[in-house]
């Protein structure tokens, strides 16, 4: 290790997706040595596939809209275990952050008086949910992400960001106080392992669908800034908590936008019902994504659901007209003929709940600070440690994420992110410097596979993990099963830890990567067994055959998942946001 | 069983680039080009080539197959076997890392040089700029580029001039942003571009076209900076 070189940062940026590329715009426009280090080129990250947009108050296509009526939507659809003085400050704070984006370039669709263009999504409302259906998701037809994504990249260009592209983070490196003081990362053209040191760590890894078979997820989704923080001894928040996408394409598991339904689109079981009328009488397909997931599970269980084996329904799109599908929902005709071969201006898309986003993660304050808690339950903040974005569990969406509101968290804790790290910066950050033993302890892992002479193979570890998870951890929950699936995977956890690495290459071995990836899968899977074992109840996405009831004495809490006993605690949600009343949990019904 | 015959090289072990064959069994199914890698690296770690959204919007894996460049995840067997054969080499005319996996550092260099981003000397108002539907159609067909390089690889003109011909992919971007109501650079922009190479180098030999996985047209853009810098001229 004395021979390793190391790169000196004031602040690194994990990952090149859309909430790392909003934090780095930030520093990069304040002079701060900052780095993004992506382990593929930013515009391939994960947020270029979302569709439909980014939900936010800007009081187009309804002058009176209020972002308090937005930040109500967001609490409930959450099941009331969203932070309020989080979704406060997104909501509040979403106009500023869109409009910079739309003055950074980003193409929005619009409407005729030049505004941006704003589509119905699912659980939206006006007025605190009693004024009907809301149209508050800014789009750029349904390639909202690709544009956000490659917006924030070129202003990135144009602010001289250092770019690590193609760059792995493989470990933090922990100082002797326990700070977090920078990383253990691969250059992957070269396979050379670099120490980037740094005063700020900013986790903006997003996602890991892959830990589940059928998912929504870019195949690059597997929870490194989560695995990272895991395996250097901090808790993760809400893991049990995964979103189910109503309308994942049957077989390929792509995703299909719900602004498809927000267009007008609906769904139908074989006997071409439109089923969500039953569950949901009035927002019916624009019911919370929780809902609507369950809805389709139901039907197929009961028999009615459609195709030769009736393990899927049907997204009807063919009434809205080849002119609105070609302007605004150009991309979902293209995905649907390549992987559904249908197409929906003739024929349904065959559709089936499929996972798609964490709510969970790095449990944070709004500036994107870790908070670690302590023996008391009180909150400490880790030092040098940052997290937003999906890996980020700020928390604004509870037990369950609305549509558009990815996007919105991404660009406003970025930048809230970026925004904080500044002026820490100024204030001065003077953290121990890590010793010999901090950095090696970062790099056992990575020492351990390149010195792996047999056992199994990447692959087909994976495909037994993903099997776990789709097995016992999906839409519906129940106790047996899940205990099952907290034995398969403990006894997954020690072959993995005796697995093959055969080649040692250093150029491009996307084979190291995948098993450094595979290692992350493995934490974040186990952190979500765990927890969802472990909330005895029924809130959003967590939904229990053995427990059908939310229950607010005992769970209206954040779980937290404690890696070095793998132990789960409870946190405090907060209902105190500064500005407006506290929205009081309620009954949730669509 | 499916033939494929896979370009190789590891610069650590190879002094030469050599093609390796593989049979795969698809068991009959359509398989998307990056399915049969996938299921290729299963048995043979070492194979590398990138791919992340597996959905064609990322742009990750733009390779060459059966002599024609697009994305491996979009594209079905059924599209692309001939004789039950399939050839998979790198995009061509960029140096190769490994195996499939190219140095797309001139690719990106011709990106950067248009300045790919919006530039307005005017302030920004407090809520959006405003923009008509109609002048936000201009941006149709050219914003949705996902920088694969399919086309720039696909393109004699940049095999010939890679460092001084922007290529359709930058110059379908340079355009976006001429297009773009919002943006105040017009001038700048052309003047960087009314050298005898950066657009002039187009041929229009249309290859661009041909390859674009997203159904872009580089070369109707190219057509209409050339009309541009003509009117500038004048």
């Amino acid at each position: 290790m004395s021979n390793m070189r190391s790169l000196s940062f004031d602040a690194i940026i994990i990952g090149g997706g859309g909430s790392g590329l909003r934090a780095a715009l930030e520093l990069a426009k304040s002079g701060k040595k900052t780095a993004v280090l992506s382990k593929v080129f930013p515009t391939r990250s994960h947020t270029v596939s979302a569709q439909g947009g980014i939900t936010c108050a800007i009081a187009s296509a309804d002058p009176n809209d209020d972002w308090r009526w937005h930040m109500y939507d967001t609490v409930k659809g959450g099941d009331y275990i969203a932070d309020q003085d989080a979704a406060e400050y997104m909501c509040s704070e979403g106009p500023k952050a869109v409009f910079e984006l739309e003055h950074m370039g980003l193409p929005f669709s619009r409407f005729d008086n030049g505004r941006i263009y704003q589509r119905p999504f699912g659980g939206q409302s006006k007025n605190f949910g009693t004024g009907g259906q809301a149209a508050r998701t800014c789009a750029a037809a349904d390639r909202t992400g690709h544009a956000l994504l490659h917006t924030l990249y070129q202003n990135n260009l144009k602010n001289n960001t250092t770019f690590l592209n193609e760059w792995y983070a493989i470990d933090l490196v922990k100082n002797a106080n326990g700070d977090v003081v920078g990383c253990i990362a691969m250059d992957i053209e070269t396979g050379e392992v670099v120490h980037v040191k740094s005063k700020a760590t900013v986790l903006a890894t997003g996602g890991s669908g892959r830990i589940y078979a059928s998912t929504t997820n870019a195949l690059i989704n597997t929870g490194d800034g989560i695995g990272m923080a895991l395996r250097a001894g901090f808790p993760m928040q809400d893991m049990e908590m995964w979103q189910f996408h109503p309308t994942g394409i049957y077989g390929a598991g792509v995703l299909v936008t719900e602004g498809c339904r927000g267009e007008g689109g609906y769904l139908v079981n074989k006997d071409g019902e439109r089923f969500m009328e039953r569950y949901a009488p009035n927002a019916k397909d624009l019911a919370g994504r929780d809902v609507v997931a369950r809805s389709m599970v139901m039907e197929i269980l009961e028999g009615r659901g459609c195709g030769e084996h009736g393990d899927h329904v049907y997204l009807k799109l063919d009434h809205l007209g080849e002119e609105v599908l070609g302007k605004r929902l150009p991309g979902i005709v293209e995905l649907s003929k390549t992987f559904a071969h249908a197409d929906p201006a003739k024929e349904p898309i065959p559709v089936v709940p499929t996972c798609h986003y964490m709510m969970g993660g790095v449990p944070t304050n709004v500036h994107g600070q870790a908070i670690m808690t302590d023996a008391d339950g009180k909150d400490s903040i880790v030092g040098g440690l940052y997290a937003c974005g999906e890996a980020a569990c700020v928390s604004v969406h509870g037990a369950n994420r609305l549509g558009g509101n990815s996007l919105l968290d991404l660009v406003v804790f970025g930048r809230a992110a970026g925004i904080f790290i500044e002026s820490a910066l100024n204030e001065g950050v003077d953290y121990l410097e890590a010793s010999e033993s901090d950095v090696d302890a970062a790099m056992k892992r990575v020492t351990r596979w390149n010195e792996s002479q047999g056992g199994e193979s990447v692959p087909a570890l994976r495909a037994e993990l993903q099997g776990i998870m789709q097995n016992s951890f999906g839409v519906f929950r129940e106790e047996e099963n899940m205990q099952k699936g907290v034995g398969q995977l403990a006894e997954l956890r020690s072959r993995i830890a005796n697995a093959h690495l055969p080649d040692k290459s250093g150029a491009f071995n996307t084979a190291r990567v995948e098993a450094l990836e595979l290692d992350n899968l493995m934490e974040v899977a186990e952190a979500t067994a765990i927890a969802a074992l472990e909330r005895k109840e029924s809130r959003g996405a967590h939904c229990r055959y053995d427990y059908p009831d939310r229950d607010d004495v005992n769970w209206l809490k954040h779980s937290l998942y404690f890696p070095a006993d793998k132990k789960v605690g409870k946190r405090d949600v907060n209902f105190a946001p500064k500005t407006v009343d506290m929205f009081e949990p309620k009954v949730r019904t669509y | 069983m499916l033939q494929v015959s896979i370009y190789r090289y590891n610069p650590e072990t190879d002094s030469a680039p050599y093609m390796q064959e593989f049979q795969v069994d698809t068991q009959g199914r359509d398989l998307m080009v990056l399915n049969v890698l996938e299921l290729i690296k299963e048995g043979d770690s070492t194979m590398a080539y990138r791919r992340s959204c597996r959905e064609g919007v990322c742009g990750s894996d733009g390779m060459n197959m059966n002599g024609k460049n697009g994305l491996a995840c979009i594209t079905p067997l059924s599209e692309v076997v001939k004789n039950g054969k399939l050839t998979l080499r790198p995009l061509p005319g960029l140096p190769v890392i490994r195996d499939l996996v190219v140095d797309m550092g001139l690719f990106y260099k011709q990106y950067e040089r248009i300045q790919p981003y919006l530039q307005n000397d005017e302030p920004a108002p407090a809520i959006e700029r405003l923009q008509s539907p109609e002048d936000r159609d201009k941006l149709d067909g050219l914003y949705e580029c996902i920088l694969c390089a399919c086309c720039s690889t696909a393109c004699p003109s940049f095999w010939w001039n890679p460092d001084k011909f922007v290529g359709p992919a930058g110059l379908l971007q340079a355009y976006r942003f001429l297009a773009d109501s919002r943006d105040t650079a017009t001038r700048e922009r052309l003047s960087e571009l009314e050298d005898p190479f950066s657009v002039f180098r187009c041929r229009g030999i249309m290859n661009c076209v041909a390859v674009c996985p997203k159904g872009l047209n580089p070369t109707r853009a190219i057509g209409k900076i050339r009309e541009m810098l003509l009117a500038n001229a004048t």
